[in-house]
């Protein structure tokens, strides 16, 4: 075994005991505690997708002196590996660029407890990513739902603490409806780990037995991570969260813990079950419905939306609505689409969070959009970035939601049929909307301020962190855009390897 | 009047004692009078009828829109909202139910579960783990990744609390809970009974042996039913009752937030440092150095005991951290 194999188990334990040190540390030194074991796992992330990507072939990590079924396991491949690459940089980025106003609004003798719930949250979503059993994910979907719940209450304000309630509420439904989908698992396979569980469930389709538990399973699991992940009829615990929340905080949760819950779910349905069966099942095609109905109704809500962070929270359930599609036109290339646009996204709404909470500030601690007309002539640097995102998330050439569309309609035309002609209508319709609000609100960003316009004065000065995490988003969303072929080229060729 | 005198204090006593208004109250009368008497010679009287017309008109218009709404729409909302919920969860119940009676009967030996892996942990469990209690050896030395992962649950919760709960220096600032339990600072434990000789008396006696019966589940977790967590859950329950009977400032002199934080960093550092070790010697196979000793002695199972320990007391101090936290916002 080579030293680089490693590396993963090496980052797990580096980020719990970095969180258990935190809690007698003061602020400043939790902050940077913080900064530096995220850079360290990112670090060691990059070595171990160089390993991944040169062998082109997965390995399994045993966690302690028995081999798998006994003991717990981590499995590692090119499309963890990928997924996890982005992941950390999202972190890193987003922990730095949301520095100054988490000091600011959070408070100061508990801001330790923030740098812990963090770290928190990156275990659990490398745990997620790398687990290759079924109950040592449910132990960090736990770890997950509380720290996040947390982190959504860090501001404390009424509207923070009554998003944090209804989050931790909704979460608890998808969770325990989890748990009880592996319960039954359990009992027909006698199995926790995901490979064996897959012979057993083969076996069992094979001769037909427990045919009615297994799609109970199924849905089960599918609508405790829908839950978890905000499909569209399940958004209502979304906005508030993701709106209220201290720009680093919005950012992780649309773009890390949601991201987890849909990253689990490919691996459960690809790995854990096996596709062709969960084709057979039918329950993708109540997932591309919910999706196609998330895509368009979650901009419809984007638009009315009053304020910007609104407006972008609202525009994470179109998103997301767009993973769900890819994952129902049970393809390949809508299994790689669906991969692809959670990194995508993760990418683009990290930067997106903090630009629009950093502009907010700048313009005068406003949410309103029309408070940030000329941003762009006094904070030119967050006036580019959000718009970067926002012609990201139109779908301009060039850019990485660009590829999710074309990969999405060419993996709908490839299936053809009535799916065809639904996703390019809903593909058309949501980025006629995207274009409305998104374009409309980075245009304010550019118009000079007429006489007589209300200008209100920056509540906050300009600082190093902020500039240095967006110019790191900004050039990990470029880099995502133009390397997006041997991105989905990679990810393709490691879902082979994925099962 | 009497005569003013140069101390406020004496003359505010004079008012009162003379039944006069105080100048505060004084002031304040004469302002509700000017607020009372609005400027009303430049409104015409006509204009003053469109207003009340206007006024009139928009409250009907009101009471009518509402009226829909509040005897016919909400109910009717109301009404479909609690029979989809029951709907809902009765369709769940039933659907749950009816898998139940699918699944493999319980008991039966051709059942799922009964496969190489239980089978393994049952025959080989004494010999690989050291420890007579074949869960203990499973939930700590097989599946240690996940029991790990659970004592994070319960550091996570923790921190959750201590976070949202706890009054610090300047929490009133930042949080309206806060503010509020400044307000009223007796909230909760003015209104307790305080040394209640019963409850004082019994305490006396139970809280040693109920402190040894957790220390005792904890120590023998390899050897009996038992371990870490229902051991640190009773330690916990000792501490309740403990400060339940003699009061925050007297648990204060033993247990204080420095002492929460720095157990439970010692506890949870241990562990994680024990797995990190036994981890990655097992992934590398590397042969450990951890002697499993005599199976049935109590310094015997290797790590096992040491885990224990570790999550004895990060139960016990996370339990007792919870009731005082929200009780009384501090340890």
């Amino acid at each position: 075994m080579q030293f680089v194999q490693n590396f993963p188990f090496f980052c797990i334990m580096l980020t719990l005991v970095c969180a258990v040190v935190t809690s007698v540390l003061k602020g400043r030194q939790a902050r940077w505690l913080t900064m530096g074991m995220i850079t360290a796992v990112t670090a060691m992330t990059a070595a171990v997708l160089v390993y991944t990507l040169t062998t082109g072939d997965s390995y399994a990590y045993m966690m302690g002196h028995f081999p798998a079924p006994w003991g717990n396991e981590i499995r590692i491949g090119a499309v963890e590996a990928l997924m996890m690459m982005v992941f950390c940089f999202v972190t890193l980025f987003s922990f730095i660029g949301g520095m100054v106003p988490s000091i600011r609004e959070i408070e100061k003798t508990k801001y330790n407890i923030y740098c812990i719930l963090v770290d928190l949250v990156f275990l659990a979503l490398q745990a997620l990513v790398y687990t290759n059993d079924m109950f040592t994910a449910y132990v960090f979907i736990e770890i997950n739902t509380l720290a996040a719940a947390g982190l959504v209450m860090m501001r404390q304000k009424g509207r923070n603490l009554v998003a944090g309630v209804r989050y931790m509420i909704m979460n608890l439904v998808g969770s325990s409806l989890f748990l009880l989908g592996i319960s039954i698992l359990y009992t027909i396979t006698g199995h926790l780990l995901m490979v064996n569980i897959h012979e057993s469930v083969a076996a069992l389709a094979a001769t037909g037995a427990y045919k009615i538990p297994l799609t109970i399973v199924v849905a089960l699991v599918t609508v405790g991570l829908a839950v978890k992940s905000a499909l569209y009829p399940f958004e209502k615990w979304l906005p508030g969260a993701y709106s209220n929340a201290t720009p680093t905080v919005a950012a992780m949760l649309s773009s890390l813990v949601s991201k987890g819950y849909i990253f689990l779910l490919i691996k459960f349905y690809v790995r854990v079950i096996g596709f062709d069966i969960i084709c057979s099942l039918g329950v993708l095609d109540v997932l591309f419905i919910f999706g196609v109905a998330g895509m368009i109704m979650g901009s419809v809500s984007a638009v009315r939306a009053k304020t910007t962070r609104l407006m972008i929270a609202y525009s994470s359930v179109a998103q997301i609505g767009y993973i769900f599609t890819a994952l129902g036109l049970r393809s390949e290339i809508g299994l790689v689409c669906a991969l692809w646009h959670s990194a995508a996204h993760a990418a683009t709404k990290s930067m997106l969070f903090v630009s629009c909470a950093e502009m907010d500030d700048a313009c005068g601690g406003t949410h309103l959009r029309k408070h940030l007309r000329g941003a762009f002539y006094h904070s030119p640097l967050l006036a580019l970035a959000f718009s970067l995102g926002a012609l990201n998330l139109t779908g301009v050439p060039l850019l990485s939601v660009f590829m999710t569309k074309v990969t999405l309609t060419q993996a709908a035309i490839d299936v053809g049929g009535r799916h065809m002609g639904i996703v390019l209508g809903a593909v058309a319709i949501s980025t006629l909307l995207n274009a409305v609000y998104f374009l409309g609100t980075a245009m304010t960003l550019f118009i000079p301020t007429k006489e007589g316009d209300e200008v209100l004065p920056p509540t906050v000065r300009k600082n190093p962190f902020t500039t240095a995490g967006l110019i790191g988003l900004m050039a990990l969303n470029l880099a995502m855009g133009l390397l997006s072929q041997p991105f989905l080229s990679a990810l393709a060729q490691g879902l082979a390897r994925f099962a | 009047m009497a005569k003013r005198k140069k101390n406020p204090w004496l003359n505010r006593m004079n008012d009162w004692l003379s039944d006069e208004q105080g100048a505060l109250e004084r002031e304040m009368e004469a302002a509700q009078e000017q607020a009372a008497a609005p400027d009303i010679e430049k409104i015409s009287p006509a204009e003053v009828r469109w207003a009340q017309e206007e006024r009139e008109e928009e409250a009907r218009i009101e009471a009518a829109m509402n009226s829909w709404t509040e005897q016919k729409a909400l109910p009717f909302a109301r009404a479909m909202y609690n029979l989809l919920c029951v709907g809902v969860c009765l369709t769940m119940i039933v659907l749950l139910l009816y898998t139940v009676t699918t699944l493999p009967a319980f008991g039966d030996p051709n059942h799922p579960i009964n496969n190489e892996v239980s089978a393994r942990y049952i025959e080989n469990g004494l010999q690989e783990t050291g420890a007579v209690n074949i869960v203990t050896g499973m939930i700590l030395d097989y599946r240690a990744f996940d029991t790990l992962g659970e004592s994070s649950v319960l550091f996570t919760a923790a921190m959750v609390v201590l976070f949202l709960l706890r009054k610090d220096r300047d929490s009133a600032k930042y949080s309206q809970l806060a503010q509020s339990m400044e307000e009223n600072p007796h909230s909760d434990t003015f209104y307790e009974p305080k040394n209640d000789i019963i409850l004082q008396r019994t305490a006396f006696i139970l809280v040693p042996i109920v402190m040894l019966l957790g220390v005792y589940v904890v120590l023998n977790g390899h050897l009996s039913p038992g371990g870490g967590f229902s051991g640190g859950a009773i330690m916990g329950a000792g501490l309740i009752l403990y400060v339940s009977a003699f009061g925050f400032a007297q648990m204060r002199k033993l247990f204080t937030y420095k002492t929460y934080q720095r157990i439970v960093l010692l506890a949870l550092l241990t562990y994680a440092m024990s797995k990190c070790y036994s981890f990655f010697t097992g992934a590398n196979h590397i042969h450990s150095v951890i002697p499993l000793g005599t199976p049935g002695a109590i310094l015997s199972s290797g790590l096992i005991l040491v885990l224990n320990i570790c999550v004895g007391f990060i139960v016990a101090c996370t339990m007792y951290c919870f009731y005082a936290v929200f009780r009384k916002g501090e340890l």
